[in-house]
């Protein structure tokens, strides 16, 4: 009874601490998809392109964002390239631990949303771009127009399941000292080593806000679908 | 209008058309018949450039298509396309379907789009479903629509690959009908289609490939009545 007591007295005083932290979280998993989203469009049309110049450089990002952990580009960003910068020029270099999140989260995003616009845009039937192009338009307003206001509704799913997992991960960046939720339960443990009662209140707000954004994204695919109900 | 000179066409190894040399008229209705796999579809797509060629000449309206140095897109500007499974945009309205092009690629104001838009539906009997979503309406209505945004553009030329094929039977009349008027106001037709009474009726010329050439070609009554080569009797014994 008095565990339990004292547990919950923890979880209460901590909750606003980690709701701060939840602001943030959710601050730059949207600002790292949005960003993402914009390195996804162009990537993946890069993907797609014919041209080797915009195609080899694309494959090689998203196959290396794709085939290593966050947390090593995390550490790669934020420590490395300093060190790298440090034993060129000789002068220290530091980057804000924000702007780094933002950064990398965003360049990581952008590979994953590469692919799920390759996707959406490939399984757009053949025939739509080819009823485009005989109408005259050229390649680029037949995706404007016609295959990637198709592909945006099929990519809605995917692209709400990779906000959620980035929202997930971006608690690795509790590393590089940036305070979103994982690291305010962190220093709040480290001064009341209180250590379930702070996790377990860590985990719950993630829960919360996954099922929320899952929730959202149901709604807009169903609002999406009301033009084309046969897909 | 059309002239097509040595036409050859490859898929890999795949030989599929193997010389082609035809002139279509300003006015003409031509059908194109043949087994499957002949590469009528081939031939036409290469007309508007779907396919390219992989050697050979094509002249349309005087400019020859396959000279790189032509835009590709001015010269699909005059070539409309009607495909087999229709390839309405599913996400815009059958007016929108019809706008689109001229508003971009024309340049049309949307008032003008939209007026040219409600004339054409009006044409191909429509005009009840303008703001119809492709998936509410029929074969039949589906098809009509994309003649008229085919239409839209002004085209000098018409190509009709199949139009009918994938309808409901009853449904190919109310298609063939716009067809069919279409040719009376003398519009350049080419038309891939197994519908040998639309070939009869309304057809200029008849031509029949086979193995990627154009075997025989004449009047229909000439190529129906009267085949002379033993490949289009053994093809005319099979489908009438
Ligand atoms: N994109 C492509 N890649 C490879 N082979 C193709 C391609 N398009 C067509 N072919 C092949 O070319 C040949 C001719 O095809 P085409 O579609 O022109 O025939 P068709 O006369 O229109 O037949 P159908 O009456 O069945 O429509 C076929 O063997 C087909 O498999
Ligand atoms: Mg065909």
């Amino acid at each position: 009874m008095e565990v339990l007591q004292s547990y919950l007295g923890h979880l209460i005083k901590v909750l606003p601490q980690l709701l701060t932290g939840a602001v943030l979280t959710v601050k730059i998993t949207s600002l790292s998809v949005f960003f993402g989203i914009l390195i996804g469009l162009i990537m993946a049309l890069g993907k797609l392109s014919k041209n080797p110049l915009l195609k080899i450089p694309a494959v090689i990002y998203v196959d290396f964002i794709r085939g290593t952990p966050l947390f090593v580009q995390i550490l790669l960003f934020y420590y490395g390239i300093p060190g790298l910068i440090l034993s060129i020029t000789g002068e220290t270099f530091k980057i804000e631990p924000m702007l780094a999140a933002v950064v990398v989260c965003s360049i990581n995003s952008g590979a994953y949303v590469a692919e799920i616009f390759r996707a959406g845009i490939q399984s757009i039937e053949r025939g739509q771009m080819e009823a485009a192009r005989s109408l005259g338009m050229t390649h680029n307003q037949a995706m404007r127009y016609v295959i990637l206001p198709q592909a945006f509704k099929r990519i809605v799913p995917p692209l709400g399941n990779e906000f959620i997992v980035l929202l997930k991960d971006t608690s690795l960046l509790a590393v590089i000292g940036v305070e979103e939720l994982t690291r305010k339960g962190q220093l709040y443990v480290a001064s009341t080593f209180a250590s379930f009662p702070t996790y377990i209140g860590v985990a719950l707000v993630y829960l919360v806000m996954t099922l929320t954004i899952s929730r959202l994204v149901n709604w807009t695919e169903r609002r999406l679908g009301v033009s084309d109900r046969r897909e | 209008m059309i002239v097509v000179n040595n036409l050859y066409k490859s898929f890999g190894s795949l030989q599929v058309l193997k010389g082609i040399n035809e002139h279509i008229k300003p006015q003409e209705v031509v059908c194109v018949i043949g087994p499957s796999g002949s590469g009528k579809s081939t031939f036409l797509r290469c007309l508007n450039l779907l396919e390219t060629p992989t050697s050979g000449e094509i002249i349309i309206d005087g400019k020859s298509i396959t000279d790189p140095k032509n835009d590709i897109n001015k010269i699909r500007e005059e070539v409309g396309m009607v495909f087999q499974r229709f390839n309405l945009f599913p996400h815009m309205t059958a007016l929108e379907n019809i706008t689109l092009a001229p508003m971009k690629v024309r340049g049309l104001s949307k008032e003008e789009a939209v007026e040219r838009a409600k004339e054409l539906l009006a044409k191909v009997g429509l005009t009840d479903k303008a703001d119809v979503y492709p998936d509410s309406l029929s074969g039949g209505q589906q098809q009509r629509v994309a003649i008229a945004r085919a239409l839209a553009m002004r085209p000098k030329i018409m190509l009709f690959d199949e139009p009918t094929s994938a309808l409901d039977p009853e449904m190919v009349g109310e298609v063939l009908a716009v067809m069919k008027d279409l040719a009376r106001e003398g519009m350049t037709m080419v038309v891939v289609t197994h519908e040998m009474g639309f070939a009869r009726e309304v057809g200029d010329r008849v031509l029949f490939m086979d193995e990627g050439l154009i075997v025989e070609q004449g009047t229909p009554a000439e190529i129906f009545n009267n085949a002379q080569n033993e490949r289009t009797k053994a093809f005319l014994s099979k489908i009438l």
